[in-house]
């Protein structure tokens, strides 16, 4: 746990200056009040907006410590989104509907999962094919239009409240206790990052690969899903267009900063979750400030700059001789 | 000759779907044979083309370009911001962009060769650079209306039929031309094989790895940037959200022209019948009238699975020992 906490503090200070900017942009930030049961602040709103890149991480990032990607949850939210509904202005209730979704996002997973592990694709070309023909598929279920619904119980999934937090916060947290707990209390996280490390020798080691690559793409699936349902609750409509678009990225961003290897072999769910955390409260930020918006993309780019050139094995040695010096000069 | 037969075959099969579906499309519609619509076909895509052509040298070098829509994007703006808004002439600009796509392909590659960095983080990393940059330029769409831009329009090569092959189709086939001679009757085109079929091998074997990198990248980027410079002459305007998502129909072209993802296998003409196939069913569906054009998107997803499924077992035939993973 404490190898956690080391890994985490660079993050969390990354997390605390995001915040303090925040708080210079817009001095109440910090503040929470509490309005017919449901909690309200900066902080607050930072974790609801999040929710979606927050899930998308969740399933991302075992995907990535099994060195895959998985380039299709955007796609997959808007079919999950547009399952939804069409479900409910089919006359479903909406626990059918959020069913069906997750349904959907199951089997598009499966479908990834497959092409990944019995078809031998590279992960990148197997969801590029989802990816580009999600979005068809989203639009054909909607028939092109952005399909609104007027079911209380479906949009509720965005805007119901429970423990005086939003539910897409509570969807999302739950979401990464119970990854967390399956990979983490359980030996499937060794499992993931094992196959991530070497498929042949996880293969003879007895790992049921197979299973593993699979489960990562269904369960990023999943994941997918649910987001979905959040963006499609929030519009209380599924638009095939533009619901998860370029979340993908957003995703891999999220897991990136969490200081999951591209190289597959080393994850963690928490640190993702702070990864999509730290992401929002840049985008918040820079939103409230009155900035061109235009500005975020060039700071996430500056951010994967950074996080990319600590990362890279040239810098290693550097780093590490720097680290090593700090803790010396320390105990001394 | 069997490995003759793998590599060419994934390019001969892109050919005979292209045949047939091109067939049938006469068959429903007698007018898809006329010149005029095999020069819009090629004008349409001209843009397209072009950055095929970068992007299998990128991928034949066993990486992946997805920057490319974005640097499109922002050489469009550039252009009208130094056109309508600094005055410069047209050729001038030209230029201007051309040298700066190609250095800023030159960082890409060094980035990654240098960080040893997946390709595919620093271009999208380069992605957001450039996208970001070209919003900060203009968030509007600024027409051009210098005189050059008419007179190049007004250029064009009548072929018979009258259908009209513009500047910009004849830009794209000659960067055609220009990619597979480099990448097949030149040394550095078997660099970027060597490099595409094991980066470590090619090391070993004394090629430099990192100019090889470096150039793929500068060529891939110069390419975007000519797209750029087409697509600015196509619309005559400059808007930073030009080609967002591009670089995935660029990627599923080099891929449906039977190059693999994987590197070092592959060729430049397969990718012009990549595009040339996305492009027609485009054309179907306008013609057809009564189809949404998402069915576009469904088509080349289905196409993407059903090429990239036959070159497995091409690969797999081929190959018995094949590498794995």
């Amino acid at each position: 746990m404490s190898g956690w906490f080391m890994a985490a503090r660079s993050r969390l200070v990354l997390l605390a200056l995001v915040l303090l900017a925040n708080v210079l942009v817009a001095p109440g930030f910090l503040e929470l009040r509490l309005v017919d049961g449901r909690l309200f602040g900066g902080i607050i709103d930072i974790l609801n907006r999040g929710a979606p890149v927050m899930l998308l991480a969740v399933g991302m990032a075992p995907v990535i410590a099994t060195r895959g990607i998985d380039l299709s949850v955007g796609a997959v939210m808007a079919i999950a989104g547009a399952v939804a509904a069409a479900s409910v202005n089919a006359g479903h209730t909406w626990p059918v509907a959020v069913l069906a979704a997750l349904g959907t996002g199951l089997a598009c997973g499966l479908w990834n999962g497959v092409l990944v592990t019995i078809f031998r694709m590279q992960p990148i070309v197997a969801t590029l094919i989802l990816m580009v023909a999600g979005r068809g598929i989203a639009q054909m279920i909607t028939q092109g239009r952005v399909l609104t619904f007027t079911d209380d119980g479906l949009a509720g999934v965005s805007s119901a409240t429970l423990l005086g937090l939003p539910l897409p916060v509570l969807i999302a947290l739950a979401a990464a206790i119970i990854t967390g707990l399956l990979v983490r209390a359980t030996a499937l996280g060794l499992f993931v990052e094992a196959v991530g490390t070497s498929p042949r020798a996880a293969r003879l080691a007895g790992v049921p690969t197979p299973g593993i690559l699979i489960g990562v793409y269904v369960w990023s699936g999943l994941m997918a899903a649910l987001a979905g349902l959040i963006a499609a609750a929030d519009i209380r409509g599924a638009d095939a267009n533009n619901a998860g678009l370029w979340l993908e990225l957003d995703a891999i961003l999220a897991v990136v900063i969490g200081g999951t290897s591209l190289y597959g072999g080393r994850f963690s769910i928490g640190l993702s979750v702070l990864g999509a955390i730290i992401l929002q409260g840049m985008r918040t930020c820079i939103l409230r400030s009155g900035l061109p918006p235009e500005l975020n993309l060039l700071l996430m780019a500056l951010v994967i700059a950074l996080v990319l050139v600590v990362q890279s094995p040239a810098c290693q040695p550097a780093l590490s001789h720097l680290t090593a010096r700090l803790t010396k000069r320390r105990a001394a | 000759m069997m490995r003759i037969n793998a590599r060419t075959l994934p390019m001969l099969a892109t050919l005979g779907v292209f045949v047939l579906l091109y067939a049938l499309c006469a068959v429903q519609y007698p007018a898809m044979l006329s010149s005029r619509v095999i020069a819009n076909l090629l004008t349409d895509n001209a843009f397209l083309g072009v950055l095929a052509v970068g992007m299998t040298f990128v991928i034949l070098s066993g990486g992946i370009d997805l920057s490319v829509g974005a640097v499109m994007g922002f050489t469009t703006v550039a252009l009208a911001v130094m056109i309508e808004g600094a005055g410069l002439h047209p050729l001038v600009s030209f230029t201007i962009v051309l040298v700066g796509g190609a250095l800023f392909g030159c960082g890409v590659g060094a980035a990654i060769h240098w960080l040893k960095a997946p390709p595919f983080i620093v271009t999208l990393t380069a992605m957001f650079l450039a996208r970001g940059a070209a919003l900060l330029l203009s968030t509007d769409s600024i027409p051009v209306r210098h005189e050059f831009y008419q007179t190049l329009s007004g250029l064009s090569l009548t072929l018979p039929g009258g259908g009209r092959l513009g500047l910009i189709a004849l830009l794209m086939l000659l960067a055609f031309v220009a990619g597979g001679v480099l990448l097949h009757f030149t040394r550095v085109g078997l660099k970027i094989y060597a490099l595409g079929g094991n980066a470590r091998f090619a090391g070993l074997m004394g090629i430099d790895t990192a100019r090889t990198t470096i150039l793929v990248y500068g060529v891939s980027s110069t390419m975007a940037a000519l797209a750029g410079i087409i697509f600015s002459l196509y619309t005559r305007s400059g808007y930073a959200l030009t080609g967002v998502g591009v670089e995935l129909d660029a990627i599923a072209a080099v891929v449906i022209g039977g190059t693999l993802l994987s590197g070092g296998v592959g060729g430049m003409a397969g990718s012009l019948i990549g595009v040339l196939i996305q492009g027609l069913i485009l054309t179907w569906i306008t013609f057809d009238g009564s189809l949404s054009s998402w069915w576009t998107k469904i088509a080349i997803g289905m196409l993407l699975f059903i090429f990239i499924g036959l070159q497995r077992l091409i690969l797999q035939f081929s190959a018995p020992t094949g590498r794995t993973g």
